[in-house]
């Protein structure tokens, strides 16, 4: 019998999202760079630039869902490398909820971030 | 029947001189995922100056855009992702069981891609930026 070779667990639904966060991040990512570096200059941007953007609503969803999954893809990512050096037991616990709290502190400071340009105050 | 192999330790790059096109591809993919990853981190936390006004959003993204290191990584970060795009629109064809006896040249052309982009972006990427 051949041996199973995947630091994917069987059944999982992880290996999928890695799969449909990468095929939205290809075109996201590309767009992103482009916009920001071929049809505006990163030394011309201001605060007001980045404002003008982010006060469209389609941009802001955009950018928020281009967060999530990236921040997604890219923890994954790095968990499943782990998992590749031998990680196991309580490190691989320790390092999964290590990853878990770095994603969500990221993700709600890119929001906060998106909030200050689109005008958006919660508190 | 299938054959069981012992393949050894997933990451043991002491083998490199064993490794084909597909583990090369494998490696800078997670190479250029790391750096990927490293930098969303640090994006965030840059752009997080927005939360501190537009005066220091703006200084602090224009000062760091007029230093030539910066420019100079901005196009290594670019070289990262255009690879990492481009080796991962092929793994998506290789999940996806298209072109498998072709894998190796995909990658070989995801490579001399990401070169041709990355040197037809230095001049965009170094304008205004001076020594």
């Amino acid at each position: 019998m051949s041996e199973r070779y995947s630091s994917f667990e069987p059944g999982g639904r992880r290996w999928l999202w890695q799969r449909v966060t990468a095929a939205f991040l290809v075109v996201v990512l590309a767009f992103h760079f482009f916009l920001l570096h071929f049809v505006h200059h990163a030394d011309e941007v201001t605060f007001a630039m980045s404002a003008g953007r982010m006060e469209t609503l389609s941009y802001y969803s955009l950018m928020v869902l281009f967060l999530l999954t990236a921040t997604f893809h890219g923890v994954n990512g790095v968990y499943n490398a782990l998992v590749n050096t031998g990680l196991s037991g309580r490190q691989r616990t320790a390092v999964k909820w290590t990853l878990v709290v770095a994603s969500v502190v990221l993700i709600v400071q890119g929001i906060r971030t998106a909030n200050a340009w689109a005008g958006i105050s919660l508190v | 029947m299938s054959q069981s192999y012992n393949r050894g330790l997933v990451e043991d790059f002491g083998r490199w001189r064993e490794f084909s096109a597909g583990m090369w591809a494998w490696v800078f993919h997670k190479f250029t995922g790391w750096v990927l990853v490293g930098y969303l981190f640090t994006h965030i936390a840059v752009l997080s100056t927005a939360l501190s006004g537009p005066a220091a959003y703006t200084g602090t993204i224009r000062t760091l855009e007029g230093l030539l290191v910066v420019r100079v990584l901005e196009v290594g970060l670019l070289a990262v992702a255009v690879f990492h795009i481009l080796n991962g629109c092929r793994l998506l064809l290789v999940d996806l069981g298209v072109g498998l006896e072709r894998q190796d040249v995909s990658f070989y052309a995801s490579l001399i891609l990401t070169g041709a982009i990355v040197v037809a972006s230095v001049p965009t990427f170094l304008a205004g930026v001076s020594l």
